[in-house]
């Protein structure tokens, strides 16, 4: 085997990647922010932001979301320490927290498109669509890596390389709770008000 | 004595081989720029002129920086060749606070005489600024087409289509749209050019000095037919022009919002026409198409959309 | 029911998609009939196999690098083609109708997209992956399969941006595609699609690049080797992977709202429905600019080593050169507006733009005068790479002028899409891009090969090169100058443009020429390595790369050293310092094919999306998930190579 010396440079480097991968999703995310600060008052005669927005709804999706970005550091923190079992459980708490968001704002997508509000109606709704969906289609993509983590660290016994994957997914998903916060004040209060 | 005799010969060789290559690259220059028309260095307008001066300027203020560059690049390479043992050889003379200073001061004084030169030139020369004159400016609205370019003249009731006539001394105010995909509005021998956007409107001031046949052309691709796009700008005597105006106003087939409709399909026909101007608010129509979906609404719009 | 069926299957395409003008589809087939004739090749001589093994699949940058160069060499080539057709035609003034408009729009709009995405960033991180991990005394590169998936995406950008010669047509919207002409409005075919997910596809790979060297650079230096010791010209790509970063997310949000536009129908650049292109156009210069200096600075720190070395110096202002980098990287993101001047900001936004823009001349100057300072007191031996930093410095300054001169907004109004400005960035993207890759492949080219090219064959093509490229763009200057804008297929022949036209494709025959010489010279060097075979260090170099072996042995490396000065190989000669054999087991990726399958289903993904086959973008996609999760889920990437194993192999390569 490799040394332990070997060990820590790799995850050194990727961590400092990972950490470079995030911050590149940050400028992606500031430009979607951007075009939406640009566009959230070109609704072509369409509804505004605040005849569409359903603020106690987006709060619960907002809370749940929060939640689990606990229960992942929950589930980081409980692999730290050893204890297999608690971290399996938080970390199916937080895929199952995840879902339920991902699944509320679809419902949230779906009504709005049955409404003739779709992303085709105006720029107002172009942006907004592909600003929040853009961050849903991360926590889906973080939805399946958390499947396949939650199989592997069960399937093999909590291996180094797994736990050094779980350290990872915990930065990637904390990230887009702080992005989510954003779309939450920025898109959801600011734009609802307005 | 052989060796270096050798390299001497070969080295005028090759001096003579480029010089011949330099007169002749110059001369062919020459030859095809000879006698032609250049717009931007021999303006007609007010507005062309002033650029060409700042042009100028800027290529004097550059050049104080470019010429020590070509000598010091030139005469240090050739004197510390590595054939030339008898110049000083020091490997690691690798800094030298004064001389870099020498070369972060110098730029930095002619960029900021540059830039404030710029501040200057970029508001008097603001095409959005109206020309300050005794005369009564001409309004023109001008609307580019699939791939046409249509001037609205809305005092004197004509619109003109591939070519737009104006008094020459007279402060000429244009205000610019599309109804096709982004075009840019430029007469070279008037003034710079500004963008044609649709859904608003920019603006573009300038003035003829004399009179003649200017051309103009959009800059900026906008499909097909995008070559065609090429006017002309006729500077006349201001009675002249007032004859001219008259005498479209009776005399010519008329442009309403129907007829507009026909005239804005894709085409590639780039003839001359001239029309009667059967419906005042046609310009803002046009703009209002991309506001908003009933075409109502305040009229607010301006080129600074960002 | 059958059209029904069929565009399930197939999407908008159809049979009718293949059928292409004679010089479209010439090309189409010259290229189908290469790849058929090295097919033929490699199973003829039993070479699948060894391409398999010891290229595609493999994780050593220095064989990435090489790849990279290879499709940026048949890129340029591609480019060239496609510029001898632009000029052709506008010599004749289009009234010979060898193209027609539409055809001259997609060969323009290729041309840029092509140099730009596929000639010069191959070229850079083909460098990148030769250069980096030598020069900093690095056996890899940080992420070995993430490289190899960045150099896949890249090849299927490169593959999908020429698939229009064979299928369905190229955008004619240029290079940048502004909207609203690169909407569906006024560009429904798939034109724009293909420029949008070739970009899109090498992009994202550009992007993982930019990340792996970054980290690269930072985490894995020799030991001992400060930031303030390290080559310039990893400075110089510290700063352009730092642009990478920043820049290319934005690329990446700005194609994706340009396709959503496209696909789903939204309205981020429509004109109407409060769609606003202007935006665009803000975005993708927020990119485009930063993306100028990607290109532009490591070919600054190529000119660094190679103007040092063959001056037998050190290079003279290290520290105002890092600096001056510094201050490119930051500012190149705060000049973006000076591409459209003329959209009518106002004074005020103008004025602070076009301030900006002049104040990079300031670094730009010094790192110029530090370069010429360092032949100061040297002894300049005039080598290939040294002619081309005597052109890059001639060509650049001029181009820099010209620069200059359109950053003071009133004068770029008179400039702005003319000519003048063709000719502006084609020197700063030649003179300093290409040639910059120019010297550095005659400068490097022994280290990785173990010969060096022909002297003589390359001191006549640079001499082609400069006279074929003051020939093409002067001309072009002045018809700047004449009010001739750019991307017309036609022209009155009454404005007496045509002259100089003739002249510039005159220009470009010569750089043709001068190109021929280059291959020319790359196959006699080849055929007569043996007469310039050289030793590890032929040019008296002064960086770690010079310091191992010629060709480096997969490891790079066999000891580690350890750095204590800025030119630490320079150094180590003067002490005559002999690094001692302590063999050590060496850890190395592992082969895999992993890298090329993700660039294959990422292809799929991307022609079935321009041609809207659904269930075709769900395999690729699903394709490249899966591939992804079994590779990344994988724990054994890499193998041991024992010492005694490495022993054997240096006591191999110094006996040969």
């Amino acid at each position: 085997m490799k040394q332990i010396a070997d060990d820590v440079a790799v995850r050194d480097k990727k961590t400092l990647g990972f950490w470079i991968y995030l911050m590149t999703d940050c400028v992606l995310f500031a430009a979607l922010f951007a075009t939406f600060a640009v566009l959230h008052t070109s609704t072509f005669g369409g509804p505004t932001g605040a005849k569409l927005f359903d603020l106690p709804f987006v709060l619960i999706e907002t809370m749940i979301l929060l939640t689990s970005s606990f229960t992942i550091g929950l589930a980081v923190l409980g692999s730290a320490r050893g204890f297999k079992k608690q971290t399996l459980i938080w970390l199916v708490i937080t895929f199952a927290l995840g879902a339920a968001f991902l699944t509320l704002e679809l419902t949230e997508f779906s009504h709005l498109v049955a409404d003739g509000n779709g992303w085709d109606r105006s720029a107002f709704l172009s942006s907004f669509f592909t600003l929040v969906g853009t961050h849903g289609l991360h926590i889906a993509i973080g939805l399946l890596w958390l499947i396949v983590m939650i199989i592997r660290l069960w399937r093999f016994n909590f291996k180094q390389s797994d736990l050094n994957r779980l350290a990872l997914f915990g930065l990637f998903w904390h990230f887009l709770d702080i992005v989510w916060i954003f779309i939450f004040s920025i898109v959801y209060l600011i734009g609802g008000m307005s | 004595m052989r060796k270096d005799r050798k390299r001497n010969f070969r080295r005028a060789g090759q001096a003579i081989l480029s010089s011949l290559v330099a007169v002749i690259i110059v001369t062919v220059l020459v030859f095809v720029t000879h006698g032609r028309d250049i717009p931007v260095l021999n303006p007609h307008g007010l507005i062309a002129d002033q650029e060409r001066n700042l042009i100028l300027l800027t290529v004097g203020l550059g050049l104080i920086v470019v010429i020590p560059v070509f000598i010091m690049l030139f005469s240090i390479a050739w004197r510390y060749r590595a054939s030339n043992t008898k110049a000083k050889y020091q490997p690691d003379f690798a800094s030298h606070k004064g001389i870099e200073a020498l070369w972060w001061g110098l730029p930095c004084v002619i960029i900021l005489i540059l830039a404030i030169i710029t501040g200057i030139y970029t508001h008097a020369l603001d095409p959005f600024k109206p020309i300050d004159s005794s005369v009564k400016p001409v309004q023109i609205q001008v609307v580019s087409l699939q791939w046409k370019w249509l001037f609205i003249y809305p005092d004197q009731k004509i619109a003109t289509l591939n070519y737009v006539n104006i008094p020459k001394d007279t402060p000429i105010n244009f205000t610019i749209t599309s109804d096709a995909p982004m075009n840019s509005f430029w007469v070279p021998a008037l003034a710079g050019q500004v963008y044609a956007m649709s859904g608003m409107s920019t603006q573009l001031h300038l003035m003829a000095d004399s009179v003649g046949s200017y051309t103009g052309s959009s800059a900026n691709i906008s499909g097909d037919g995008f070559a065609d796009m090429h006017f002309k700008v006729n500077s006349m005597n201001e009675s002249d022009f007032a004859t001219w105006a008259k005498k479209t106003s009776i005399a010519s087939q008329s442009l309403t919002s129907s007829s507009y409709d026909g005239l804005a399909k894709p085409s590639h026909d780039n003839s001359e026409s001239a029309y009667v101007l059967g419906d005042g608010s046609l310009y803002n129509e046009v703009i209002m198409k991309y506001m908003s979906p009933d075409a109502e609404g305040s009229m607010n719009m301006s080129g600074s959309g960002m | 029911m059958f059209s029904n069926l069929s565009q399930i299957i197939f999407g908008r395409l159809t049979p009718s998609d293949f059928v292409h003008d004679p010089i479209m589809a010439g090309a189409g087939y010259a290229m189908i009939a290469a790849l058929v004739l090295v097919i033929i090749g490699l199973t003829y001589f039993k070479k699948w196999k060894w391409l398999w093994r010891t290229w595609i699949t493999s994780l050593d940058p220095k064989k990435i690098g090489v790849m990279y160069i290879i499709v940026a060499v048949i890129m340029l080539l591609r480019g060239l083609a496609d510029a001898l057709l632009l000029r052709t035609q506008q010599a004749t003034d289009g009234s010979a109708g060898i193209l027609t408009s539409d055809h001259f729009q997609q060969i323009f709009s290729a041309h840029g997209t092509i140099m730009i995405f596929f000639v010069a960033m191959g070229i850079i991180f083909g460098i990148f992956n030769l250069i980096i991990p030598t020069q900093i005394g690095s056996r890899d590169v940080a992420f070995p399969f993430l490289n190899s998936v960045s150099f896949w995406l890249f090849a299927a950008g490169m593959i999908l941006i020429n698939a229009p010669l064979i299928v369905g047509e190229f955008s004619t919207a240029g290079w940048l595609a502004y909207p609203p002409l690169s909407e569906l409005q006024y560009s429904p075919g798939v034109g724009v699609d293909y420029w949008i997910w070739s970009l899109q596809i090498a992009g994202i790979g550009s992007l993982l690049s930019g990340i792996n060297f970054f980290v690269t650079i930072i985490k894995m230096r020799a030991p001992g080797m400060k930031l303030m010791m390290m080559p310039i010209f990893v400075w110089s790509a510290l700063a352009s992977t730092t642009l990478i970063m920043f820049a290319f997310p934005i690329l990446t949000a700005t194609l994706g709202m340009l396709s959503l536009d496209r696909l789903l129908g939204m309205h981020f650049f429509t004109s109407g429905a409060g769609g606003n292109p202007m935006l665009y156009i803000n975005l993708i210069w927020a990119w485009g600019h930063p993306e100028v200096y990607i290109l532009v600075l490591p070919a600054f720190g190529i000119f660094s080593e190679v103007v040092a070395t063959f001056s037998g110096k050190k290079l003279f202002g290290y520290k105002s050169m890092v600096v001056a980098l510094a201050a490119i990287t930051f500012l190149s993101f705060t000049v973006w507006l000076h591409h459209f001047f003329t959209m009518g900001a106002g004074a005020d936004v103008n004025t602070f733009f076009g301030i900006m823009t002049m104040v990079i001349a300031i670094p730009t100057g010094v790192k110029v005068f530090n370069w010429i300072f360092t032949m100061y007191r040297g002894r300049v031996r005039f080598t290939t790479p040294m002619l081309w930093f005597m052109g890059f410095i001639v060509t650049f300054t001029l181009g820099g002028l010209a620069g200059v001169l359109m950053s003071v907004p009133p004068a770029d109004f008179q400039f702005h899409n003319s000519l003048f400005l063709v000719a502006h960035f084609h020197t700063m993207i030649v003179g300093g891009v290409l040639f910059g890759a120019f010297a550095g492949f005659a400068y490097w080219f022994p280290k990785f090969t173990g010969f060096t090219l022909n002297e003589r064959l390359g001191r006549y093509a640079f001499w082609l090169w400069i006279v074929g490229f003051l020939l093409a763009f002067i001309p072009l200057y002045i018809l700047g100058f004449m009010g001739a804008t750019r991307r017309l297929d036609h022209y009155d022949p009454s404005l007496g443009w045509q002259g100089l036209f003739i002249v510039a494709g005159v220009g470009v025959l010569i750089i043709c020429a001068g190109v021929g010489l280059q291959i020319l010279q790359l196959i006699v060097s080849i055929v007569k390595r043996n007469e310039n075979r050289v030793g590890n260090d032929p040019w008296n170099g002064r960086t770690l790369e010079w310091s191992i072996a010629s060709p480096p042995q997969e490891y790079n490396y066999t000891v580690i050293p350890t750095v204590t000065h800025r030119d630490e190989f320079w150094e180590m000669k003067r002490r005559h310092h002999v690094v001692k054999p302590e063999y050590t087991d060496i850890w190395l990726p592992k082969n895999t094919g992993a890298g090329v399958i993700v660039g294959l289903f990422a292809l799929i993904f991307g022609a079935a999306i321009i041609w809207h086959i659904i269930w075709l973008v769900i395999v690729g996609l699903v394709g490249v998930i899966i591939t992804l999760i079994i590779r990344l889920t994988n724990d054994e990437t890499e193998e041991k190579l024992t010492a005694a194993e490495v022993a054997k192999r240096e006591l191999k390569r110094q006996i040969a």
